[in-house]
């Protein structure tokens, strides 16, 4: 039944950057955790991620809630995903976890984790995405170039357990604040509304949407492009892989340039996240390039 | 392949792009789908589908070699016994019922005319589809409020009588497990569910599926227009090593009009 082909990635060729994966670890309540973490990789080998740019999130709900993790349980989660790029460098980058309410621990925390090679910051609903409590650490990711990739629910039109939920408008809030900060609005297909998204970030230009969540409605993809440009958008995959590589077959048939692919792919978040986080993109994209050219010579 | 969990028609709560036949069997052809069940979508919102219907076998006439029409039916309509012959002559091989939105699931169980409804339908040799939900719940207009299909529901159509077969489309994880292994064995085997919202890696539901349920118990869908028709082919493409070569069941396994 599978259409697997030896050697040639299911995503298609060239470079691809998933900037919203997330890992577990021994102490997330699972026994299957680290079954978990191999198939994400395996299945990243599969669809041709060149680099997961992950998080974990605290104890994943076992200690603490997923959604507003204890200081103890995000420097866990922080910790062992520290572990995991040191074992992983060719293929994990790291999105530093925080929890706003404990600002000081929060800001710690990224330069703790940034010394040792965290990238990003990751935010999740523990507070809503335009409350003062996240100015320091949008100062922080500015400062230090780490975009921050905030937890969204498109369309917010009512309180959620479990979280307090910030949707495109109360991102933009923030963002507006912080214009030399990068944000990563986490995953269009995730839940709720994302026309209502495109609406409220269009003319926020230091907002880059991820197309990651479970949610492949058709027309999606088309209107951000549309409201958005391909400039603007991230390719990610969240808890569903599969809708990630269906997303991927979907882009290369929507009519998009060749370059627009490829900014979705990956240049985008070579662009937003310090220069050197994705070398093995830029030896392969070199590599096409340089094979493209000679392709082109020879049949001129 | 055919892909059992197809529409044709607009949505209310949303826009569509191009959700008609032309446009499908252009998908499929790119998609190396052989053929598609196709379903007329606003009819699942009209209080009688009728009209729906007509358009429906209508629309897919000049496709027939290829889409074969899905038509909706109340049970709880006059005449719907015509219906059900009437979809038969038209080379239908199921039938959909949408039991949340007609009322036909009275506490979240299954009403009488519904069961009987569903062992007629397998008496004539015909499925019967049901759409456990048309988006997730977190994006649902204010006035779909209807809530998914849900276990007991599909349990106790399964438990109606031996002729009955049934499709279930849009289901996750967690509902095919609650009620297949709420069935006997016997009942398990009247029960077909598509592939087009269950998650594949890294939790990887379907493969875990694969090895308990069997995969012969779950067909190819899509649900497309309303989704992308790449998903349960991207799905299929990361199954684990060990279920990669599992077999689907064949669309014409499920019933003799199939």
């Amino acid at each position: 039944m599978s259409a697997r082909t030896a050697g040639v990635p299911l995503g298609g060729g060239g470079p691809l950057v998933d900037v919203h994966a997330h890992f577990h670890h021994a102490r997330t309540g699972r026994s299957d955790w680290a079954e978990v973490n191999e198939a994400r990789f395996r299945a990243g080998d599969r669809i041709g991620i060149t680099y997961h740019v992950a998080s974990i999130l605290g104890t994943w709900g076992f200690s603490s809630p997923t959604y507003f993790p204890s200081p103890d349980d995000i420097a866990l989660g922080n910790d062992a995903m520290l572990d995991l790029c040191a074992r992983e460098p060719d293929r994990a980058r790291m999105f530093t976890t925080v929890n706003p309410n404990y600002t000081e621990h929060a800001c710690a925390e990224i330069e703790r984790c940034r010394a040792r090679g965290a990238i990003g910051i990751k935010l999740l609903a523990s507070r809503r995405a335009d409350d003062a409590l996240l100015d320091p650490i949008a100062a922080l990711a500015a400062e230090h170039r780490l975009p921050m990739l905030h937890h969204i629910w498109q369309h917010r039109t009512r309180e959620w357990p479990s979280q307090e939920i910030s949707d495109g408008a109360d991102l933009a809030r923030l963002a507006d604040r912080h214009p030399r900060a990068s944000f990563i609005l986490a995953h269009i297909g995730g839940g709720g509304d994302y026309a209502h998204t495109f609406a409220a970030v269009r003319d926020v230009p230091n907002i880059f949407p991820d197309l990651s969540g479970s949610g492949v409605d058709r027309g999606m993809l088309d209107a951000a492009v549309d409201a958005l440009g391909a400039e603007r958008l991230l390719w990610g995959s969240d808890l569903t892989m599969c809708t990630g590589l269906a997303k991927l077959r979907a882009l290369d048939v929507m009519g998009l340039s060749r370059d627009e692919i490829e900014a979705i792919r990956w240049k985008n978040a070579a662009r937003l996240f310090r220069p050197g986080s994705f070398p093995r993109c830029e030896r392969s994209s070199a590599g096409i390039d340089a094979a493209r050219d000679s392709l082109a010579g020879a049949r001129a | 392949m055919i892909d059992v969990n197809t529409l044709i028609g607009s949505y209310p709560f949303r826009e569509v792009p191009h959700p008609d036949p032309d446009a499908l069997v252009r998908v499929l052809d790119r998609e190396g789908i052989d053929g598609a069940w196709v379903g007329h979508l606003p009819s699942a919102f009209h209080r009688d589908p009728t009209a729906g219907n007509a358009s429906l076998y209508k629309a897919l006439a000049p496709y027939a070699g290829r889409l074969r029409p899905v038509p909706a039916i109340r049970p709880d309509w006059p005449h719907w016994l015509g219906a059900l012959a009437a979809a038969r002559e038209q080379g239908a091989p199921a039938v959909r019922a949408y039991p949340p939105q007609w009322g036909l699931a009275p506490g979240g169980g299954a009403s009488t005319s519904l069961r009987e409804f569903a062992v007629a339908t397998g008496e004539i040799g015909l499925a019967l589809l049901l759409t456990v939900r048309f988006e997730d719940l977190r994006q649902r207009h204010p006035m779909d409020s209807v809530g998914d299909v849900t276990g007991a529901t599909v349990r106790a159509l399964a438990r109606a009588g031996e002729s009955v077969r049934l499709v279930v489309t849009a289901a996750s994880r967690e509902l095919i497990e609650e009620v297949h292994w709420g069935l006997t064995p016997a009942e398990q085997r009247r029960v077909f569910w598509d592939i087009s919202w269950v998650w594949g890696p890294p939790e990887d539901h379907l493969s875990k599926l694969f090895r308990t349920v069997g995969s012969k118990r779950f067909v190819f869908g899509s649900q497309w227009p309303l989704r992308l028709m790449q998903t349960p082919t991207a799905n299929l493409d990361l199954l684990g090593d060990d279920v990669a070569d599992s077999s689907l069941a064949d669309a014409r396994d499920i019933c003799s009009a199939a």
